[in-house]
């Protein structure tokens, strides 16, 4: 842990937001993590996401379980709300505190631990009711708060720090939410804020539950040589399936969208996304393609980053549930709950 | 870009802002740091070390040091108070006899004429004295210190500060003779001295060739009306003073003027206030004792009526945006009983004999190397503001250095270009896991401000000392201001994983790994755009993983050490820096009183 606080001292030629805010607001206390985690580069491409979409901090809600990963909203923005739940309970909380305040902007923060072991049964439901949100893994096949053992994400023949190689299969989160439904997948790497911001900023701006699974070093206990998913590991093997450029509403018609080689596809809010196929003819809005891209690099021990899958089709949560078009938290208690005068009515109708 | 050398001794020289700029390089974030750990004495000596009169600078320096210290670039935009710091650590010093360079008792059989008994002449002794030479010094006046004496004002530096910190060098035994002018250098060098050394100002002020100024005796020469008053030949001047010129010394005319009677005093300048010579500081204490600074006033002729001086005609101008035309909008008349002169000095030298050997430039000024301080005629040397012009003190002790190197070697038959290069040390402060040896926090006190005497308590007596000096409280803010830029980061790249932490962690956005490039186009290319061109690029080899390169914009580092804390891999380490400056005495060891207490 650090012997002293970030100082609050910013470069004199620190810009402004949309509202008036340094990127500087949009930091958190300091981290406790181990220096060099990759999590804390992650918190860092948060704030730098945060910042440039002028979010609001009081309209932000950071939803976490439990693990090194999920210490990670403590890290940014402090202004902001947060939840932080029990292990592997992250998805049901943030679903009760969407379906109560759909306004607010909710980040979840989880682990490989948190989301493919003991929560993978909340993630799966989070993900069909495509809940509206923005859910990051960070990803490092490791439990680093219990020193190490393999998570379910670790690769078969991934060694530990030890030298034992892992022998179970690794639960892809990618292919698990494709085959869920899910609208929104991403992978990227901690160590690459250049693909993982534009990554963010598109997953906030998502009208529906936006996955991100962050490959993110842990640099204690499994940055070695034998592991996949160390720094140097994931940057021989990183493929970029998409090369992506996130343009926001404003801007939206300066950009040339539609050019050569290029894949638009328009969000919710009026932004853009712009993909520029690495690979000849990789299609992220064509499902069956997605899934058999991923199952054929699944093997290889190759890891396919970029804006994966995105499809701004799927209707989300409320939109499924008919729910008013603000806040449930806006409407007057004496028309959210009539009473039981009210209810005795309606029963007498059925009857 | 090429990778940068930390081992060339101007690298992180550069980086230590205020260091660089002191003309005689002295260790300011050290000597604070001392005077933070309540080691007052031990502060006053590495002062001393480089400008050997700390008690007098710390009231009087130019302080070339506070423009450059990078606090000033920061937000709060107000460098650390570093002048009135070293005034700390000499108030508050304890017995220092016992820490001077011990004085051979066998000499080594070389005879210095020292010439003036200003900072100059004063420095070489100190640097020569320890070496065993014998130093004869002539002064015209009846006491030591030269300008800092006859020219400072005493409610600006007290007469028993410049006693004290000439006295130390003069009881290293030098044979000075008070009052005895030297009034040819011919008959001086048939005196048969091994070297010479001429350290005697700028002793002339300027004139003023304008109608009206030889037919009356109210028209004073600053520098010369101000060694009068110190020495009390002049006690008095009219109510209505005008100061023409706005230097350092017009504010020490105006400022005496109004201890001596002067109630309408007027600092005529003729050009805007940004050219002024003056440094702020002394133009604001000017202004708080009531005194009038009047922009844009060209003196045309005094004025006169039955022989007597009763004001001066002023044109006032219009300049363009540079200040360098200037048209005349009208004339004016401003009545005044008294005028002084303040508008700059010059080298005088009618006792150097032209046939000597000593050459003279076209501006009538000795020939003198600028290194060396050597003139052409080889046993004689120039220092201080007789040797390149006037400068300042700090100046004048440094060029001191410079010329007892020369003595030294020119006395012992060696080159005098061959100079003692300066070493380096550099030393990790770590002390455990986040923990260091100096205080690395950020602290955002503002600049503490010099408490003065009241106004009616200081003008009681001319010499009542205006400045009372910072508090207890006022020190502990004050050095705790301070970024330490002598704590250098210093990169190891092979041992860099690139996993963004200390990119992340860095308060002030100094960091970047990128691909490199040309330096124009890398300043573009960083976490914040590096417009700063003074500030150099810390630029690594390739890095392991990607080939990329580490890049540090040192402009606006605070120096908190949190790269280096949270590095995983130890690559950022946090490194006192010391640059080893050699004097006449040779490259000195690792200073020892620098070990962390």
């Amino acid at each position: 842990m650090p012997s002293i606080a970030k100082p609050r001292v910013a470069h004199p030629s620190a810009q402004l937001n949309q509202i008036g805010l340094k990127q500087r607001d949009y930091e958190g206390v300091m981290s406790t993590l181990c220096a060099g985690c990759g999590h804390d580069s992650v918190t860092a491409a948060i704030v730098r996401a945060l910042w440039e979409l002028s979010i609001e901090p009081h309209m932000l809600a950071k939803m976490s379980g439990i693990g090194c990963s999920s210490k990670t909203p403590a890290y940014f923005v402090n202004g902001a709300h947060g939840f932080n739940s029990a292990h592997g309970r992250m998805p049901p909380i943030a679903t009760g505190a969407n379906a109560a305040n759909r306004e607010l902007l909710y980040i979840g923060v989880s682990g490989d631990g948190d989301s493919l072991s003991i929560g993978l049964g909340h993630l799966c439901h989070a993900i069909r009711r495509n809940l509206r949100m923005v859910y990051l893994i960070e990803n490092n096949g490791v439990y680093g708060l219990t020193k190490g053992q393999f998570s379910a994400s670790a690769d078969v023949g991934s060694k530990s720090k030890r030298g034992e190689a892992n022998q179970m299969s690794p639960i892809d989160p990618m292919l698990l939410g494709l085959s869920l439904g899910a609208t929104f997948l991403a992978r990227g790497f901690s160590g690459d804020k250049e693909q993982l911001v534009p990554i963010l900023k598109a997953a906030i701006e998502h009208r529906g539950f936006a996955m991100v699974d962050i490959i993110s070093p842990c640099v204690t206990f499994n940055d070695h040589n034998g592991s996949t998913k160390s720094y140097l590991y994931t940057r021989q093997h990183q493929i970029e399936a998409t090369q992506m450029d996130f343009v926001p509403p404003a801007r939206e018609i300066l950009a040339e969208i539609g050019t050569a080689g290029e894949i638009a596809v328009t969000l919710h809010d009026g932004s853009v996304v712009r993909f520029k196929q690495t690979p000849e003819g990789y299609d992220p809005t064509n499902r069956s393609a997605v899934s058999r891209y991923l199952e054929e690099h699944a093997g290889t021990g190759k890891i396919v980053t970029g804006l994966l899958y995105v499809n701004e089709a799927g209707p989300e949560l409320h939109e499924l549930n008919h729910t008013p078009a603000h806040a449930l938290t806006k409407v007057p208690y004496e028309k959210l709950c009539p009473g039981s005068k009210v209810l005795a009515e309606m029963q007498q109708g059925w009857r | 870009m090429k990778p940068t050398d930390v081992q060339d001794p101007n690298y992180f020289h550069k980086v230590v802002d205020c260091q660089w700029a002191c003309p005689a390089h002295t260790n300011v974030p050290e000597y604070i740091r001392l005077i933070a750990q309540g080691r007052y004495t031990d502060s006053y000596m590495l002062n001393r070390e480089s400008n050997v009169f700390p008690a007098i600078l710390g009231r009087t320096c130019d302080r070339p040091c506070e423009p450059a210290c990078r606090r000033g670039r920061l937000e709060d935009a107000k460098p650390v108070a570093i002048c009135r710091l070293k005034r700390v650590a000499s108030d508050l010093k304890g017995d220092i006899s016992h820490l001077l360079p011990s004085i051979p008792q066998k000499k080594n059989g070389k005879r210095l004429a020292c010439i003036g008994a200003g900072p100059a002449s004063l420095a070489v002794a100190n640097d020569l004295m320890p070496l065993g030479y014998q130093i004869t010094m002539f002064e015209k006046l009846p006491q030591a210190g030269g300008l800092m004496r006859s020219n400072i004002p005493a409610f600006r530096l007290p007469g028993t500060i410049i006693d004290e910190e000439t006295g130390v060098i003069l009881d290293m035994g030098v044979d000075i003779r008070y009052n005895t002018p030297v009034d040819s250098m011919r008959s001086l060098l048939r005196d048969n001295f091994d070297a010479v050394f001429v350290g005697t100002g700028a002793p002339r002020g300027k004139n003023l060739e304008i109608p009206g100024r030889y037919q009356t005796d109210r028209i004073h020469i600053g520098i010369d009306w101000l060694e009068s008053v110190a020495f009390k030949h002049i006690e008095s001047i009219g109510e209505r003073v005008l100061i023409i010129g706005v230097g350092n010394t017009a504010m020490d005319c105006c400022r005496t003027s109004r201890r001596l009677g002067g109630k309408d005093i007027k600092v005529m300048a003729r050009r805007p206030r940004t050219f002024f010579k003056a440094s702020p500081w002394e133009l604001e204490d000017a202004e708080e004792e009531g005194v009038e600074i009047l922009i844009n006033h060209a003196p045309s002729r005094f004025v006169l009526e039955n022989g007597k001086l009763i004001g001066m005609e002023f044109e006032r101008l219009e300049w363009d945006e540079q200040a360098r035309k200037s048209k005349t909008i009208d004339t004016i008349f401003l009545p005044a009983d008294d005028v002084i002169l303040a508008i700059g000095q010059e080298n005088s030298f009618p006792w150097i004999e032209r046939d000597l050997g000593i050459e003279f430039d076209k501006w009538d000024m000795p020939v003198v190397n600028e290194t060396t301080l050597q003139s052409t005629l080889p046993n004689v040397f120039f220092g201080g503001d007789a040797a390149l012009g006037p400068k300042n003190i700090i100046w004048a002790v440094e060029q001191a250095h410079q010329a007892a190197i020369s003595i030294h070697n020119f006395c012992h038959g060696s080159a005098v270009t061959e100079r003692p290069a300066p070493g380096v040390n550099l030393i990790t402060q770590k002390m455990g896991m986040s923990e260091w040896s100096y205080h690395n926090d950020y602290n955002p006190s503002a600049r503490q401000k010099m408490q003065h005497v009241d106004l009616t308590e200081r003008f009681r007596e001319l010499n009542v000392e205006v400045e009372l000096g910072f508090s207890a409280e006022q020190t502990a803010r004050e050095v705790q201001r301070c970024l330490n830029c002598d704590i250098e980061t210093v990169f190891t790249p092979k041992r860099c994983i690139e996993c963004d932490a200390c990119i992340d962690i860095c308060p002030v956005a100094c960091l970047t790994i990128a691909p490199n490039g040309e330096e124009e186009d890398l300043r573009t290319r960083l976490s914040a755009p590096a417009f700063n061109l003074d500030q150099a690029l810390y630029v690594s080899a390739p890095l392991p993983q990607t080939g990329r390169i580490m890049a540090k914009d040192e402009d606006v580092c605070v120096h908190c050490g949190l790269c280096a804390e949270r590095c995983p891999t130890a690559a950022w380490d946090m490194q006192k820096f010391e640059i080893l400056i050699s004097q006449a005495s040779g490259t000195p060891e690792w200073n020892t009183t620098l070990v962390p207490a």
